[in-house]
């Protein structure tokens, strides 16, 4: 039988070798034969053992004892494999963990590059629909916590999420569902947890109480210094945003330290604001936000905050020279607050490997504010991507065919990418702006990912060189609950589970 | 492994399960809970799987087939389910081109 090597990736760090098996999501340090046996057999027909093992009569009975090792860990496999199994999904209907609850579509900002309200919006394609309401009644989010209840089956812990819009322009209905969530929460015997996305103009010390009280993961929208912030984020009026939010985030952040749980800031990097190493030390050193997302803007091509290939490898560069950053903490035994890496780190430890690119109809749920359901937030109102409703329930058919859809089998160029198990195609919502169909990998990232994969891998092995203590942190941490807004290069949550 | 050393959670899991499987015996490969031809009588065997007595012990073309596919006599036929994916490839219909299947050598 011939034989061939499976998509992988090799690296080095100091004086040892290592590699990235994709087909398992395994990281091994290998010595120098395993190196040259993955040379060897990195022939597209694959090669008969024997055959392949004639160069390596050096090294006696070492060699085939080796690639049988490597055939036991999946780094060799059969020449005819095939390059992804069939696209199995789970059992259905899976139950649901998160449930993302669009509070509001209204906004009280007008930033220029937003997704929500741009050409790029999903609802927008449909002129004919009738406009919806603007604010989600309290009545219709208990009514979304009893369908989440319904169909989360015997999870024990459950995420609801609160998105926009501005979130907090519809703080009332926040407020209840909250409090009705704790209380059927608690009858139930199922703990909830609470996200929240916010702008940060609305931030009054009443919101701050509440969200400490009953232990929001924050994510505060803003883009760094007032030079930054207010090229994009402004009022209606077109005046900039930074001098209201700084003061209401720094008491946020006073108030919530040592109570709730680390609130982080989400960066949206646009083609003129792309120093990421002078955000980060600004929105951690200087406002004291406790992590920092950094996410490129979605957009079709064209506009003119959009990213140019030139750009992406400058934001390359610069998360490298962050990460150096990270690592310097992490080999002192010190949290460093670039999520990005955090999030990266974390799946190359547990070793996940996504069949989907991230939790989207799977385990997590868009509620528009008349209940509609959505793939995710950035789905809802889109109507042909509705997947039901919460009176209604879930239209099973559909989710089932949206997930088959997705499926990573499905996307022939991720075959050969030894990316894969961490991304997985990328961002639904990100492929339909790119190509009108949420299905498709997102190819125009891939170079990028597998460049950021590789940066991760890097990291990882450094760290586990120098303090390898480090990495317990992730063995038993519940996975975060998902940060709307996310995008290819920060998936929003993460249902494969290694 | 004497040679590559598992680093991050998921590769230790892999080399565990490894290690659990490795003095265990395994009967003609298959894996433990029967499947396939084992638990239906298919074919050649006293009952078919409604009940059937008709024609059976009557070795045919279409048994290539039904071994082959459910992997269910591997001494004797290939397997489709891990080692000879392709080998009915240029066999569209056995009672026309038996001939053109080629023999396997492991």
């Amino acid at each position: 039988m011939r034989i061939r090597t499976a998509p992988h990736h090799r690296f080095r760090s100091g004086d040892e070798s290592f590699v990235y098996a994709s087909t398992s999501a395994s990281i091994l340090k290998v010595d120098a034969l395993v190196v040259r046996l993955l040379e060897a057999f990195d022939v597209e027909d694959g090669l008969e053992p024997g055959e392949g093992l004639e160069r390596f009569r050096d090294a006696g009975d070492e060699a085939a004892e080796t690639l049988d090792e490597m055939i036991q860990a999946g780094l060799v496999v059969p020449a005819d494999t095939p390059p992804l199994s069939v696209p199995e999904i789970p059992p259905m209907p899976y139950p649901l963990g998160t449930l993302v609850l669009n509070v509001t579509n209204k906004c009280n900002l007008s930033c220029t590059y937003c997704y929500e309200y741009g050409e790029d919006r999903l609802s927008r394609d449909e002129a004919s629909r009738p406009p919806t309401t603007p604010m989600m009644p309290a009545g219709k989010a208990r009514e979304s916590i009893d369908f989440l209840l319904e169909n989360c089956g015997d999870r024990r812990s459950v995420t609801i999420t609160f998105f926009g819009g501005e979130t907090l322009l519809n703080f009332e209905t926040i407020r209840s569902a909250t409090l009705y969530a704790e209380e059927r929460c608690g009858e139930r015997g199922v703990r909830v947890g609470f996200a929240l996305t916010t702008n940060a103009t609305l931030l009054t010390d009443e919101v701050i109480d509440f969200i400490v009280a009953h232990r929001f993961g924050v994510n505060v929208s803003i883009d760094g210094p007032a030079r930054d912030q207010d090229r994009h984020r402004t009022f209606k009026s077109g005046r900039g945003t930074y001098d209201v939010i700084a003061p209401r985030i720094r008491r946020l952040l006073e108030r919530n330290r040592g109570l709730g749980r680390p609130i982080g800031a989400r960066v949206t990097l646009t083609a003129g604001s792309l120093g990421v190493r002078d955000l980060y030390d600004h929105l951690v050193g200087d406002l004291g936000f406790d992590e920092v997302g950094f996410a490129p803007v979605t957009s079709a091509p064209g506009r003119d905050y959009a990213l140019s290939p030139e750009h992406y490898s400058r934001i390359l560069e610069e998360f490298s020279s962050l990460a150096e950053d990270y690592v310097a903490e992490a080999l002192a035994g010190r949290h460093h607050g670039f999520s990005n890496l955090n999030d990266l780190l974390r799946e190359l430890h547990l070793g996940t490997n996504k069949a989907h690119p991230c939790g989207a109809g799977l385990g997590l749920l868009g509620v528009s504010t008349e209940g509609e359901l959505g793939l995710c937030h950035r789905f809802v109102e889109s109507g042909a991507h509705s997947v039901g409703d919460v009176s209604g329930g879930i239209d099973e058919k559909k989710r089932r065919e949206f997930l088959q859809r997705g499926h990573v089998s499905q996307k022939i160029a991720c075959g050969s990418c030894f990316a894969r198990p961490v991304c997985s195609g990328g961002c639904y919502h990100e492929a339909y702006v790119r190509y009108e169909d949420p299905s498709q990998p997102n190819l125009h990232s891939c170079e990028w990912i597998r460049a950021w994969t590789a940066l991760g891998l890097s990291c990882y092995a450094r760290i586990m060189q120098g303090n390898p203590g480090f990495f317990e942190r992730f063995e038993n941490s519940p996975v975060r609950p998902p940060a709307p807004g996310g995008n290819a290069l920060k998936p929003t949550s993460n249902e494969s589970m290694p | 492994m004497k040679h590559m050393i598992p680093i991050n959670r998921k590769a230790r899991m892999i080399e565990a399960l490894v290690l659990a499987d490795k003095h265990r015996a395994h009967a003609m490969s298959l894996p433990d809970p029967p499947f396939g031809c084992t638990s239906i009588f298919a074919p050649g065997w006293e009952v078919t799987s409604d009940g059937g007595t008709y024609n059976l012990c009557t070795p045919i073309e279409r048994d290539l087939y039904d071994c082959y596919h459910s992997c269910y006599w591997p001494a004797q036929v290939p397997d489709a389910l891990t080692n000879s994916p392709k080998w009915a490839d240029s066999c569209g219909a056995p009672v026309n081109d038996w001939a053109s299947i080629d023999l396997v050598f492991p």
